[in-house]
């Protein structure tokens, strides 16, 4: 068996690929004249069916300069159960069509009327000939030579160094991008004595608003002042403050010890912040009392302290323990226990 | 006609200035070979330009800044909410911007094209070969260039501050946290403080239209001098040569046809924008950090992702003070990296393994290297896996399935698939390999039975042409690797022998199975045999019949 092409060791070279064996290459096949090469009516045709698509091209963007005025913004075109602005539709096909046309009409031009007769054009080696690489390392050297930067250690070294250092600032430049963590992610806005309110209406929640089986997202009491003061802290605050409150037989709820008394009547309160990467969990299931957090799917049980019954979160919801004030309404004993929200490396 | 030797005048005026003879004369008929399956690159790079052209329209409009406004613009349901100046002048190029939406529109199409283009143009890259000497650093280009794609898309598609966009931030903020210890700080440095802050949209937007912008087209301009100093791959055939490239010239023949595509792509994606809705961000509403959508789901190219996070277990260690989440480390900051650099290094591995260091400008047919088939088919499994998961709800909800049923299978999916897709595209690649020799050595079935005088049933082979048959075994015979005697003439035990087993075997198994193409004695037997059988005796005396029946046909 002819062993000339592989195994291949290092020192062969470019263009020892000798492939033409069992079979000799015949060599590339006739050319085979098209119908428009043959006869010139069919040229004629294709010649006439190219200038046509760039003539409709002409009168489409034209088209969509007309449609641009004509057209009014607001109006709507309708297909059955379809609808879409008119303005956008109109303008959009008319180049659209107008754009696809020219491309296909020189396509069309290149395939049936530019000679297709194919040519065979002569590869090189990607390396340089053994004469460029004599020549550019004398030169190279030259150059090392006359600047002595080979000889003179010093000078490099301390260039060397020089350049080195130059990341620093680059980096350090940059410390100003934002404040540094501190005990931010361990807060949030709660604390003893503040509301829960309804995260729509912003009205404080009594015990008896609540049926069992309800679930009502809500919000501290003093997040609402915020917005008129700050609207990023105030989007910063509610991106940890958030919570669900929900009414579960209290029969069927599974108490942690410690948290006796954190519930009012089966009215439990959890972060709404997944444990995971921080979706806000919204699909609860009353039945089981299961809630599930859209984005990856985890999935907690709010009768048994929110613990993780599927899905990638690590961490039950932290609860937060509930009272009620001298009016009657729905209050924070204290805030949360622990951070709220994904996990962090520092969060112990 | 005389050949002048003079430019007429405006040529002339540049040439004097920068020599465009010089340049020109080499370039203008330069050869391009022809196949389909080279215009995946020509998507990928059309869309970019479609990508510049839209994107700079929408920046007459955009406003980069999370300032809180009060909308008044045209589109009633949202009339009076506060929301960010990002997400208003995104409403305003939607609704009160003639031809904005189309834009927008456009701009997404052809965001989710380019990606898509650019994988399926790595794809036919992987399984032809094309990787191989000389050409691997254009796939590390290439590849860099897909990264910092999905990273650009991923940054435009959080710019509009939208509730679905907010959510896909949040996920992310909520991934680098993840990671050991600088992980808070980086979100702090990245966010401007806590999540959302109101510094990220004009971070990223700066990132989105200068930074990777900039740099994809500068990795665009060297693949592109790459491809014309290399010149480009062919398929084996006829003529087709490791030392020449048969095809078309530029000029005219591709200026009018790639020239013609880019107008072809265009006017799709246009269409696209005229006719699909996509993204439409004003159905969300402005992001709120309390608020999330079901069935929320990011552009195609983050799916693997986010499926990779979706369906791995929920682990994590706390100790020391300190916690670990395996949950996102895992899934998010070490599976898809690692992922990437494996097949990025690709190249290089195959090289070692295969000891192969010769130039290669023949492009393989994915049957002719199973093993490397094999491969190619058990990445895509995974990724295809991982990317499944990333819809599990949806795929729960419309099929009726269970949730936690569809997340378990993918959690052994992604481990089993891969080897079942490895073993099935093999055997499969062989196979085609074990035909392709079957009508070299006796040529194609014709159907039509022939009984002799003696009673003796056979069937009427026709032999293949010359071209067809060059065609198929114009390709390197594989051989694995050798690694010679354990010792010298001397005996002196040659160095580093354990690695160099372990490659031998490695090379063993790449090529184990494969189909050789016949040598010349092979082939010559099996003709012989065919005359001996009066197979290919007869079916000669009968070609111009059978010619004349199959030309009738066309």
């Amino acid at each position: 068996m002819s062993n000339d092409n592989l195994p291949v060791k290092p020192e062969d070279a470019h263009g020892t690929v000798e492939v033409a064996e069992p079979i000799a290459d015949p060599g590339v096949e006739p050319h085979e004249p098209r119908i428009t090469d043959i006869d010139p009516k069919a040229a004629d045709r294709v010649e006439r069916q190219v200038s046509g698509m760039f003539g409709l091209a002409t009168l489409l963007v034209l088209g969509s300069c007309v449609a641009y005025f004509a057209v009014p913004r607001d109006s709507i075109l309708e297909f059955g159960p379809l609808s879409g602005n008119a303005n956008n539709m109109i303008i959009g096909l008319c180049i659209g069509l107008a754009l696809f046309l020219i491309g296909a009409g020189a396509i069309q031009w290149a395939k049936k009327l530019m000679v297709d007769e194919e040519i065979s054009e002569e590869r090189h080696a990607a390396h340089s000939s053994p004469q460029q690489i004599a020549e550019i390392t004398e030169a190279f050297k030259e150059g090392t030579e006359e600047s002595g930067f080979g000889r003179r250690k010093m000078i490099r070294n301390s260039l060397i160094g020089a350049l080195g250092v130059l990341g620093l600032p680059a980096v350090v430049l940059l410390r100003d991008l934002g404040p540094l963590p501190g005990r931010a992610l361990y807060n949030t806005i709660w604390a003893k004595g503040i509301r829960v309110v309804n995260d729509v209406t912003d009205r404080p929640i009594k015990p008896s608003d609540l049926v069992v089986g309800q679930l009502v997202n809500a919000a501290p009491a003093n997040l609402a002042p915020l917005q008129e003061e700050n609207a990023s802290e105030y989007q910063n605050a509610k991106a940890k403050a958030a919570v669900i409150v929900v009414r579960i037989k209290p029969s069927e709820i599974r108490t942690k010890p410690g948290r006796e008394n954190w519930g009012i009547d089966g009215i439990l309160c959890y972060s709404k912040i997944c444990t995971h990467v921080g979706c806000p969990i919204s699909l609860y299931e009353q039945t089981t009392h299961h809630v599930l957090c859209p984005c990856h799917q985890s999935t907690f049980d709010l009768a048994d302290s929110a613990k993780v019954v599927f899905g990638p979160a690590a961490r039950p919801l932290p609860q937060l323990p509930l009272a009620v004030d001298s009016e009657g309404y729905l209050v924070a004993q204290s805030g949360f226990h622990e951070p709220v929200g994904p996990s962090f490396f520092e969060r112990g | 006609m005389s050949t002048n030797t003079e430019f007429p005048g405006p040529v002339k005026w540049v040439d004097d200035r920068l020599g465009i003879a010089k340049i020109g004369k080499k370039n203008l008929r330069k050869i391009f070979p022809d196949h389909w399956s080279f215009m995946l690159g020509e998507i990928a790079l059309y869309s970019f330009i479609i990508l510049i052209l839209t994107g700079t329209f929408l920046t007459f409009w955009f406003k980069p800044s999370m300032a809180e406004v009060e909308y008044q613009g045209s589109y009633s349901l949202l009339k009076g909410l506060h929301m960010s100046e990002a997400y208003a002048s995104t409403l305003d190029i939607t609704f009160d911007v003639r031809g904005g939406l189309l834009m927008r529109q456009i701009h997404h199409w052809a965001a989710v094209l380019f990606i898509a283009a650019m994988m399926v143009h790595l794809l036919r890259m992987f399984f032809t070969g094309a990787f191989r000497k000389p050409r691997e650093l254009n796939w590390l280009i290439g590849f860099g260039m897909l990264f910092l794609g999905i990273i650009e898309g991923f940054l435009g598609y959080g710019l509009p501050d939208d509730l679905l966009s907010g959510t896909g931030l949040r996920i992310t903020n909520g991934m680098i946290q993840a990671s050991p210890v600088v992980g808070t700080y980086m979100n702090f440095f990245i966010f401007g403080g806590e999540f959302p802050g109101d510094d990220f949209v004009a971070r990223f937007f700066i990132v989105h239209v200068l930074l990777i912008p900039g740099i994809i087209l500068a990795l665009v301009t060297a693949h592109l001098f790459l491809v014309v100093y290399h010149k480009h791959t062919q398929y084996a055939g006829p003529g087709r040569t490791q030392k020449n490239v048969v095809g078309y010239p530029l000029f005219p023949v591709y200026t009018a046809k790639a020239g013609g595509f880019f107008f072809v792509v265009f006017g799709i994606t246009a269409l696209m924008g005229a006719l699909m809705q996509i993204n439409p961000v004003w159905l969300y509403g402005p992001y709120n950090p309390a608020e999330v959508t079901a069935g929320a789901q990011p552009d195609w190219y983050m799916g693997w992702l986010e499926g990779s996070v979706r369906i791995f277990p929920g682990f994590e260690s706390h100790f020391w003070g300190i916690t670990l989440s395996w949950n996102l480390i895992i899934p998010a900051l070490i599976v898809p990296p690692a992922f990437v650099t494996l097949v990025a290094l690709y190249p290089f591995i195959e090289g070692w393994i295969t000891g192969d260091k010769r130039e290669h400008h023949l492009l393989d047919r994915p049957r002719d290297v199973p093993t490397r088939t094999g491969i190619g088919v058990a990445f895509i499994t995974f990724y295809a896996m991982l990317w499944i998961g990333g819809g599990n709800d949806l795929i729960a909800t419309h099929f009726n399935l269970s949730l936690n049923h569809v997340t378990w299978f993918l959690r052994f999916a992604v481990i089993l698939g891969p080897i079942l897709g490895f073993w099935i595209a093999r055997r499969w690649a062989i196979s085609l390999q074990r035909a392709d020799h079957d009508r070299l050595l006796h040529g194609l079935e014709t159907g039509v039975i022939m009984r002799s005088p003696e009673g003796k049933y056979t069937e009427k082979h026709q032999p293949i042409s010359t071209y067809e048959a060059y065609s198929i075994t114009a390709r390197d015979r594989l051989v694995p690797h050798e690694i010679g005697p354990d010792t010298d003439e001397n005996g002196v035990r040659a160095p580093r022998r354990a690695l160099n087993k372990a490659r031998a075997a490695l090379s063993r198994f790449y090529y184990a199975d494969a189909v050789q193409k016949p040598t010349t004695q092979e082939l010559e037997e099996a003709h012989e045999h065919a005359h001996d059988a009066d197979e290919i005796h007869e079916l000669t005396e009968d070609t111009e019949t059978y010619r004349e029946v199959t030309s009738d046909r066309s």
